[in-house]
């Protein structure tokens, strides 16, 4: 799933690692998320949010939006 | 390699199983040699050896369980999915190979062994396509 978790990221000058670490999976974990190769549960992707206090939609974009904005 | 706690607590549980399990195949080969065991002590030394691998095969469900990292747990059950996909291919393939007598016999723990080469197959596809082989 496309998101901006690398960018947010990049803005507190945190690396995957304090991000894994912050948020208690491995710098791997972080890593496939920003990567898009693979999309976090449920409950991780609140952990992000509120992590960076910010909505889910604001840190990852809905595919179906997505592909309605590309018709 | 990922090395989680969970993982390295598996790592544990699998290495006192694996010395539990050479302990009781040297008992039960050394009993059936020197014909010391018969009736149902027999049965039940044969069977010894097994139950440390049936723990192995419990060890991997504790891990799965206990693994926090959601994204590593991923991996590991793509791994163990390759994993049984393979064996029991190889198995039913060896079976057909074995009745037509193309083949001769294999004991059948040895579908085991070929499980846990199976993980190998699953950590090396992990890295072919999700780019991390898991642990």
């Amino acid at each position: 799933m496309e998101n901006r978790l690398r960018l947010l990221r990049a803005e507190r000058n945190w690396s995957q690692q304090d991000l894994g670490e912050r948020l208690e999976v491995s710098r791997q974990s972080i890593n496939a998320i920003e990567t898009g190769k693979y999309d976090p549960s449920l409950p991780l992707a609140f952990r992000i949010s509120e992590l960076f206090d910010l909505p889910i939609e604001d840190i990852f974009v809905s595919p179906s939006r997505r592909s309605s904005k590309a018709i | 390699m990922l090395r989680t706690p969970a993982w390295k607590r598996y790592n544990w549980r699998v290495i006192k199983l694996s010395l539990a399990y050479a302990v009781f195949l040297l008992c039960a080969v050394y009993g059936f040699k020197h014909h010391l065991l018969s009736g149902v002590v027999a049965y039940i030394v044969a069977a010894l050896p097994a139950l440390p691998i049936i723990g192995i095969f419990f060890a991997m469900g504790r891990y799965l369980v206990e693994e926090q990292d959601e994204y590593v747990r991923m991996l590991m059950i793509r791994q163990a999915l390759w994993a049984s996909g393979f064996a029991l291919s190889a198995a039913t393939i060896w079976g057909f190979l074995e009745s037509f007598d193309v083949v001769g016999h294999i004991d059948a723990y040895y579908i085991a062994v070929i499980w846990f080469g199976g993980l190998g197959v699953g950590s090396l596809i992990n890295k072919l396509t999700v780019g991390d082989g898991g642990c």
